[in-house]
């Protein structure tokens, strides 16, 4: 008995010099972090549609008509806005579809990468630098964003919720909340220390659960206590809603705050963005 | 008994030794299998292991070691066979079973919740142990682990080494009857295997039963008096170290290299010197009664080795003879 | 030093005492030391994650009994008495959050151990049964199901919206309701590979809150899909509940009780099996 070292499996090697590109990986790299993360997600693209279409469905149905029944025959010919309940929570519902489809991108696998299955680091042994981590991790998550949207855009038109007319201009706006927001998640997922998972439940309750209640997407913001309309003012939640709602059934709106919104949105992005390419280099080189 | 009155003195006191010492079967398995869908992991494989005894497995990678100590541990059902463990089934006798056991697994499935002192007293408590009894005990088994400083640590804060000498503490809380060992000393640092090696040998002096797999062909000789070679899940040789090495090696054993170009076309030319051949990518191993005898002859046939060694034969020829990936004789 | 002393016994003569009783080859009656390793984990665990178990709920009561409540008029109670929208939510708020948090802790925390921390794997290398790990596992859930109850019962009476005394009972209520969740969700979560399958949980869970009777009474739904909600464990749980807080009590609660003690039984039953399928295979 001996090893045939006739057949031994031959290895090739021709030598990182010759066959990387150095350059070609520093502008692209973001690229192949993005093109990872979106084979990733491929994989559950059944649940992902799923929980698109499903998710808002459900909440379309029993709050939107369900509730909505009970707010509409309540308050007669007084509706909020002049418009029928479901109309007036549509915009609102698409904003949490945006800011929940690109945080899902940002949050849990942020960990995974840089704790479970450590996937950053191994990318960042490669070429590939934090920064395009950061801006790749980001492309996927606008990606699941704009689709989330538009599924749920798709489902809101069935409902009669929302004109087709205002479909493109939707999308924008719930875009320009999931990226402002996702940033920011982005940034703070990757300080989370190593054993510290309990911190998502800390987040999910004191800041997403609460951002998504009181920041006007079931009822006006002003017909809430004073002390609590600062809520949506620091939430992309509420720029987006309130937007959504101008643009979406021509809610009347001051052109100050229209320019407001956008700009409020913009700004958690560039201030997310910065935060992340921070944290994600001082982790990776630790 | 008048019949056997003429018999030597010698033969009969031998026959009353045997009996005194007639060993105690811990664990007999016949026949035992495991499958995982259609793939044999082990298979069909037979051994006993007596009290007090230590009883290695070696094989390559994926022989199926993991998987037969994950049978005897009573945490994995086998597929077929029989398998008794200090006369019970570990199937309908689980719990009771592992009461005997300690169980170091391959991978350290330390409790990351909780820290290194922590640890110890949870995994008692799952045995029932009294806490004040486990307090004294933990005490001791720090300092077996030499871990008494970082008793208030997570265990993610441990190194490679320590997490493994944790793990190994943790299987004596219970002061088992079987000690089950895989891998043990894989991470461990040269001083901390030997003191390893150390205590398991005590253990064996006061009567723990060892069923230990390693890799590493010298712990084998060390801690094992019996092995079971195996691979693809059968078992290919069973017998003590010494054994082995005079079944299925010779006396000496001489290495050359000739660049691993070479090699391959070098040993056709060696054929017939020493009692066997082993060619493997980068060097050639020539089996033999005397060493040196040998690298004259390949040096008078005109070859010269780039380096060449005679060393004694030892367990890692039998298992590269045993486990040889492919058969070209 | 010396491994081996006078006691080394004690582990194997407290198995063999119960190496003769039925189901000693899944239970060795010491499912309280899950506890004991709960409570060491706790320790060492962020407290607010753990203390502020109850803070959801109330946020959804404020939002929706509070935010909206102003826009809604005419709820009743089961005997057609007017009641506060507020006070209509409340006892379903409650009932939900036993439910999500017997499931979590059931589902997402054993997943983590199952899959990522190896805790039962060590559990089940010594003398623990399955059912030991189960019973444990689940009671701890319990118990922090309990702890929730007290807070938000706590919050919730102290805003009035707890009418009658019989409201103290619903304590109890919740930690049953909570037993019959956690034992399904833990067998459940045995079959769950990964957080993209753990999702679908939250699939099945969003509709029965959204549509068990929380927010608006079944009366609007045809009369087939009433009774496949009545069917579902959640509107039992709210119904019960709801009896309860506004202090309407009658037989058919005596039933809800029922399907959540059946509940129970089925559910340890068939996590049993299954972890013994995934541990000791
Ligand atoms: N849970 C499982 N499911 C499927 N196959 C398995 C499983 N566990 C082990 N195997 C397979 O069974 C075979 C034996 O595995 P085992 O872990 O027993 O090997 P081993 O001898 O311990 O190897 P090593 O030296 O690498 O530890 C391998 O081919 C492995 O792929
Ligand atoms: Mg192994």
């Amino acid at each position: 008995m001996s090893i045939d070292i006739a057949n031994e499996p031959k290895m090739t090697w021709t030598g990182a010099k010759t066959i990387v590109d150095p350059q070609r990986s520093i502008r692209r790299g973001s690229l192949y972090v993005a093109e990872t993360r979106i084979k990733k997600m491929l994989k559950w693209w059944k649940s992902i549609v799923a929980f698109g279409l499903g998710n808002p469905t459900l909440y379309l149905l029993s709050i939107g008509i369900g509730i909505g029944s009970l707010v509409d025959s309540s308050l007669g010919p007084n509706a909020i806005d002049g418009v029928n309940y479901l109309t007036f929570l549509a915009p609102a519902l698409l904003a949490t579809a945006g800011i929940q489809g690109a945080m899902d991108e940002v949050t849990w696998p942020t960990l995974e990468g840089f704790v479970w299955d450590r996937t950053f680091f191994s990318m960042n042994a490669t070429a590939i630098t934090g920064k395009q981590i950061v801006n790749g991790v980001m492309m996927a998550a606008m990606a699941r964003c704009v689709l989330q949207v538009f599924l749920y855009e798709m489902c809101l038109l069935a409902f009669g919720a929302i004109s087709w007319q205002s479909v493109p201009i939707l999308l924008l706006v719930c875009s320009a909340a999931g990226l402002g927001f996702a940033a920011i998640m982005l940034a703070f997922s990757a300080s989370i220390k190593d054993d510290d998972d309990g911190m998502f439940a800390l987040v999910g309750r004191f800041i997403i659960t609460p951002m998504f209640m009181f920041s006007g997407t079931f009822y006006p913001i002003t017909s809430m206590p004073i002390y609590l309309q600062w809520i949506g003012w620091i939430s992309p939640q509420w720029h987006a809603t309130n937007l959504g709602r101008a643009m979406s059934y021509g809610m009347p709106i001051e052109p100050w705050l229209l320019i407001l919104h956008w700009a409020l949105m913009l700004a958690m992005a560039i201030v997310g963005f910065s935060w992340a390419h921070r944290v994600f280099d001082r982790r990776l080189s630790k | 008994m008048p019949k056997n009155a003429h018999k030597d003195s010698k033969e009969r006191h031998r026959a009353v030794a045997a009996k005194k010492t007639k060993p105690e079967a811990m664990i007999i398995a016949k026949g035992l299998t495991k499958t995982y869908g259609d793939f044999k992991a082990v298979d069909s494989i037979d051994f006993t292991v007596h009290r007090g005894e230590s009883f290695g497995l070696l094989g390559p990678n994926g022989a199926g070691k993991s998987t037969t100590m994950k049978m005897i541990a009573a945490t994995s059902q086998r597929s077929g066979g029989e398998l008794t463990i200090l006369g019970k089934d570990p199937n309908s006798n689980g719990p009771e079973i592992r009461a005997h056991l300690g169980v170091v697994p391959q991978q350290d499935n330390l409790d990351r919740e909780l820290k290194v002192w922590e640890n110890l007293m949870v995994y008692g408590r799952y045995f029932g142990l009294p806490r004040k009894w486990l307090k004294v005990k933990i005490e001791e088994l720090l300092e077996f682990a030499q871990l008494t400083e970082k008793r208030n640590s997570k265990t993610e804060e441990l190194s490679g080494g320590m997490k493994r000498r944790l793990t190994i503490a943790r299987g004596l809380v219970n002061e088992p009857e079987i000690l089950m060992l895989d891998e043990p000393t894989t991470g461990l640092d040269p001083q901390a295997r030997h003191i390893l090696w150390d205590r398991l040998f005590r253990l064996k002096e006061q009567g723990v039963t060892l069923v230990i797999t390693t890799h590493y062909m010298d712990e084998a000789e060390q801690l094992c008096d019996r092995l079971m070679v195996m691979d693809k899940g059968k078992i290919m040789a069973e017998g003590s170290p010494a054994e082995l090495i005079k079944k299925y090696s010779s006396k000496e054993v001489l290495e050359v290299r000739f660049g691993s170009a070479n090699n391959a076309q070098v040993a056709k030319e060696l054929k017939g010197i020493g009692t066997r051949l082993e060619v493997l990518p980068d060097r050639i191993l020539v089996y033999a009664e005397n060493g040196e005898k040998c690298l004259e002859q390949i040096v008078k046939k005109g070859l010269h080795p780039v380096t060449s060694l005679v060393r004694r034969s030892s367990l890692e020829d039998v298992f590269l003879r045993l486990t040889g990936r492919t058969l070209v004789e | 030093m010396s491994l081996i002393n006078t006691s080394v016994d004690t582990a194997i003569a407290i198995a063999e005492r119960r190496s003769n009783r039925v189901g000693a080859s899944v239970y060795s009656g010491r499912s309280r030391v899950v506890l004991e390793r709960g409570y060491y984990a706790l320790k060492s665990s962020t407290w607010m994650v753990v203390a502020s178990g109850f803070v959801e709920p109330v946020i959804y009561l404020l939002a929706f009994g509070y935010g909206i409540g102003q826009f809604i008029t005419g709820s009743t109670d089961g005997n057609g008495n007017p009641i506060t929208y507020a006070q209509y939510i409340a006892p379903a708020l409650l009932a939900t959050s036993a439910m999500n948090g017997a499931i979590y802790d059931s589902t997402w925390n054993v997943f983590f151990k199952m899959h990522f921390g190896k805790i039962y794997n060590g559990m089940l290398s010594t003398s623990m049964g399955t059912l030991d790990v189960a019973l444990g596992e689940i009671s701890w859930a319990l118990l922090r199901g309990l702890a929730y109850a007290i807070g938000f019962m706590a919050v919730v009476a102290s805003m009035g919206l707890v009418p009658s005394l019989w409201g103290l009972l619903a304590i109890p209520a919740a930690v049953l309701i909570a037993f019959g969740f956690a034992s399904v969700g833990m067998g459940v979560t045995s079959y769950l590979k990964n957080h993209q399958q753990m999702q679908w949980i939250q699939l099945v869970m969003l509709p029965m809150f959204l549509f068990s009777g929380t927010f608006y009474p079944l009366s609007i739904y045809p009369q087939f899909v009433q009774w496949f909600i009545q069917a579902l464990p959640l509107w039992q749980a709210i119904e019960l509940i709801r009896g309860l807080t506004l202090g309407i009590l009658n037989l058919t609660m005596l039933g809800h009780v029922a399907y959540f003690v059946a509940m129970i039984i089925g559910g340890l039953f068939f996590t049993t099996r299954r972890l013994t399928a995934l541990f000791l295979r």
